[in-house]
């Protein structure tokens, strides 16, 4: 834990991407919003934060109403104004695109409230004063089960978390890019719902049938906010070399443990947003060269625009329509990726052309071409249904085909971002909690 | 290339090379100040007031921001000139020398003894001044010691203080009117029976500008206390416009030079004065906001627009529309606009829509995805349903492998969020027009009624009518 304890060397190399607003300039910005209604910001925002009344608090130096216009909507709303794609969300629906081209800094101004809130000990509010006896579970202490829990306990419901690793947050405190969303900011807002009392039971791996059918003597509902499974694998020759590392557990390991040791030259196979992270990552770590490889052409690749831009900003190179084929080792460790060039076939189907084979010299290789869904855990939940290794739930209360289970977040929607697992939760925790309120009405 | 437009005045007698005049205040303190006015383009000044020099506190000016804009009103408690006599004379004298085509007013206020009078006109006009402007206005201090505002607010004390003025002056005579009386046409009325050449119209307005939060004192703080003060700036030009108008139509005065003050800042504003019968106009705010240098756009702006009207000289246009503003029952009932929204235009705020719903007449709709529905506002979704029905909708971030053509973001405005107007409902009031923040995106477009021009006067005539009770 290095880093969360104050690594100087992570700090300097990591710096805000997008650094805070100073009070003038927030007030300045905040008074460029039109104060749209039925504002468009709001909808497209997965967890539906009212972005003008919050912004117009800040306008108005109501700061504290401000934060808490934004809390309401969504608990991790700190985290969210780091690492969400605003450019897709909110800010890329501002009416001023159509006006004078620039959108409200909404990101900003909502990270400036969240600062201000936490920097005055601000404390999340309770929704009720009456303490309930109903138990409710949630498995796995990312976004989706944090905001479900924080829900039901601001309703007065006794709320368990269980979490195999050491630390809450999941990706939140895992996965995001130092530059825009620290570690240590994620579990200092995380600090806020453990004080709500929310409980929290770190290294609990919860696997099989009988796990389950532990918890379901103990609570009387049970959220799943279990995530993605493991990184899915090269599946080529070598790739079971120590240094061909999963591209998530590399930035695990910078953010929460000692950063890793950095090659000279680096390839990342896979173009996604965690690609691009990781990517970076090996920049500001050191590495000199850091190739992007991904098998199909740019406008294929997954990753947001902007995430594209600033990669090649961080000198990160891309190279198109490439199939990695083998990894050549020596005792000294990875000499080369071999590689193909990529085409499709008359099937429709990707494969290497003959004839085309080239090294590309590296020393460490990242992998990111997504993860596996958990299908052990999910396929011992008993009555529940799954749908392409998906929990299948009702959208608008995250209940799935289990009477006796909710669930959301990426097992539900596949890999979205931290808001959208936000979302999940937060209407996950007002459906159990208004099943139980209107059975005691 | 076509001669550029004459801005010389010749206000009731007192020549200037333009009507850009600085008023009575902080930037006509001194004569260094005033040479230096003159350097950047103004046409004249009055003289900071003077009189027995009185002592100020500390602080004097608060201010009220608007929207992260700064003074939009300003607020003083400072007094008249706190220089000596002599002083200031003697620098009027050498201003005069130095700047003989400018145009340099005395500001006077005294004691309310003719002989006192009659000794500080003598004074300012043997200094050189070439007009005098009586301060019957200041609203705060002076008005407690029986000058200022205390002479102004009374239509007799106007009315012998300036007849005492005109016993003596030689240059044309100015009476400052304060705005804080009820009907500003009776002290202006008094001012022309006491011989007054012309009138300069508004001083400040009597206010308290706000509170401070923190320490719950008023401000200006001057040592945990304050004063009313006098109010000016942007925020106090509406007010100003119809006091100058009120003076300009009304038959007693009719024809007295006016010289607009309140306000004014840019070349338009002076330009609505003028076009409200002002001669002159004098400005404090925006010069003590940003330095005198804001008089080059006012000059290259006014002609910029004189020419494009082809007005050659400021007579040309002033008081054009002064009878333009007329009595409510003179104005044509029949006459109806409806509002238009260009939907090109439109960039989907809905500022229209919940100002017509919940500050005019519930006639303008977002209902264009789910069909046009006209008829009476019952069937029409409320804004709350509109905003719960968005709280209520699943949003997700757009993945590209996970949604196949995700993101549309910013091109054109959705539909739905365009507004649509029910124009059989429109009462045509304009208040969309003016929350719109896109400019001729919401017009007021003429319908016609088939009806005859009549106004409330000539409905009325004859019978006697009540005033109109269907008043919203």
């Amino acid at each position: 834990m290095e880093n969360l304890s104050g690594n100087s060397e992570i700090a300097e190399r990591f710096g805000d991407l997008h650094p805070p607003l100073t009070a003038q300039a927030a007030i300045a910005e905040a008074n460029r919003c039109l104060n749209c209604f039925d504002a468009p910001c709001m909808g497209a925002c997965p967890t539906h934060i009212d972005v003008p009344r919050f912004i117009g608090k800040i306008a108005r130096e109501n700061l504290r109403g401000s934060a808490l216009t934004i809390l309401d909507a969504n608990v991790l709303g700190a985290s969210c104004s780091r690492a969400c794609p605003v450019e897709v969300l909110c800010e890329g629906a501002c009416v001023l695109h159509r006006y004078n081209k620039k959108p409200i800094e909404i990101a900003r101004l909502q990270r400036f409230a969240m600062d201000a809130f936490h920097r005055a000990g601000g404390r999340l509010p309770l929704k009720s004063a009456e303490m309930r006896a109903e138990k409710i579970a949630c498995i796995g202490a990312g976004p989706a089960s944090l905001a479900c829990a924080a829900e039901l306990r601001q309703r007065g419901f006794a709320v368990t978390v269980f979490e195999r690793r050491a630390l809450p947050g999941g990706l939140n405190t895992y996965g995001v890019a130092e530059y825009k969303l620290p570690a240590r900011a994620s579990l200092e807002e995380i600090e806020l719902i453990q004080a709500l009392g929310v409980e929290f039971r770190y290294g609990v791996e919860i696997r099989t049938q009988a796990d389950l059918d532990e918890l379901e003597r103990e609570f009387d509902r049970i959220f799943l906010g279990v995530g993605l499974g493991a990184a899915r694998r090269l599946g080529i020759p070598g790739d079971e070399h120590r240094d061909v590392i999963d591209a998530l557990e590399f930035i695990a390991r910078y953010k929460t443990a000692h950063p890793p040791q950095v090659a000279q030259s680096v390839a990342v196979i896979g173009a996604g947003n965690t690609a691009i992270d990781a990517a970076n990552a090996a920049r500001r770590l050191g590495a000199e060269n850091v190739a992007i490889l991904y098998r199909r052409s740019e406008r294929h690749m997954s990753a947001f625009a902007f995430e594209y831009e600033h990669a090649k900003q961080e000198g990160v190179q891309f190279q198109w329509r490439v199939i990695p084929v083998r990894i050549h080792v020596d005792a000294s460790g990875i000499k080369s990726l071999e590689c193909a060039q990529a085409r499709v076939n008359e099937a429709g189907v990707l494969e290497a052309v003959e004839g085309t084979a080239f090294h590309f010299d590296c020393q460490q290789i990242l992998y990111a071409i997504g993860q596996s869904p958990l299908l052990e855990l999910l396929s011992s939940v008993r009555g529940i249904e799954l749908s392409n290794g998906r929990v299948a739930v009702d959208r608008a209360t995250g209940l799935t085909s289990n009477p006796k289970y909710f669930a959301g977040g990426d097992c539900v929607n596949g890999g979205r971002e931290v808001v959208d697992a936000v979302a999940d939760g937060k209407r996950a925790g007002v459906a159990v909690a208004q099943a139980f309120e209107v059975v005691h009405a | 290339m076509p001669e550029s437009p004459k801005l010389a005045v010749n206000f009731a007698g007192i020549r200037s090379p333009n009507p850009f005049w600085l008023a009575s205040a902080p930037p006509t303190n001194c004569g260094e100040q005033i040479m230096r006015a003159f350097d950047a383009g103004w046409g004249g000044a009055v003289w900071k007031t003077i009189g027995e020099p009185i002592v100020n506190v500390s602080s004097r000016y608060s201010s009220v921001d608007w929207n992260g804009q700064r003074m939009m009103g300003l607020n003083n408690i400072e007094l008249i000139s706190d220089r000596p006599l002599e002083v200031n004379l003697r620098e009027i004298a050498e201003v005069k020398r130095r700047y003989p085509k400018n145009a340099v007013i005395a500001s006077l206020m005294v004691e309310s003894k003719r002989e006192a009078w009659h000794t500080i006109v003598a004074q300012a006009e043997d200094a050189g001044a070439d007009g005098l402007e009586l301060n019957f206005g200041c609203p705060h201090g002076m008005s407690e010691r029986g000058m200022g505002s205390a002479v102004g607010q009374v239509p007799e004390y106007t009315e012998m203080i300036t007849g005492w003025v005109k016993e003596k002056a030689r240059t044309p005579v100015i009476v400052k009117l304060t705005p804080n009386i009820s009907d500003i046409r009776v002290i202006a009325r008094a001012a022309k029976r006491g011989g007054a050449d012309a009138v300069s119209a508004i001083n400040t307005i009597n206010s308290i500008t706000g509170i401070d939060l923190n320490t719950l004192t008023p401000r200006p703080n001057v040592d945990g206390k304050s004063s009313h003060g006098g109010y000016c700036g942007p925020a106090v030009k509406p007010i100003a416009l119809n006091m100058v108008q009120q003076v300009a139509a009304d038959a007693e005065t009719a024809g007295l030079p006016i010289s607009g003050i309140g306000g004014i800042a840019t070349w338009k504003d002076a330009a609505e004065f003028i076009l409200l019968g002002c001669g002159t106009v004098q400005v404090c705010t925006a010069a003590m906001h940003y330095g005198y240098r804001i008089v080059e756009d006012m000059i290259d702006g006014l002609q910029n627009w004189m020419s494009e009207k082809g007005y050659s000289s400021i007579e040309d246009f002033r008081g054009l529309v002064v009878p333009k503003v007329t009595e409510w029952k003179h104005l044509n009932l029949s006459y109806k606009i409806v509002a238009h929204i260009d939907e090109a235009k439109c960039i989907g705020c809905e500022l229209c829509y919940i100002a017509c719903w919940d500050g005019a007449h519930q006639c303008i709709h977002v209902d264009r995805v789910s069909g046009p529905v006209d008829g009476h506002v019952e069937l029409h979704a409320t804004p709350a349903s509109v905003e719960a029905a968005t709280r209520a909708s699943i949003a997700v971030t757009p993945i590209p492998k996970l949604d196949a053509g995700a993101g549309s973001n910013g091109k054109a405005t959705p539909l739905a969020r365009i507004p649509r107007v029910d124009e059989t409902e429109c009462v045509g009031c304009n208040l969309c027009s003016l929350v719109c923040p896109v400019e001729e995106c919401i017009t007021m477009v003429e319908v016609a009624t088939g009806k005859r021009p009549e106004t409330w006067a000539e409905r009325s005539a004859g019978e006697c009518a009540p005033p109109p009770m269907t008043q919203h």
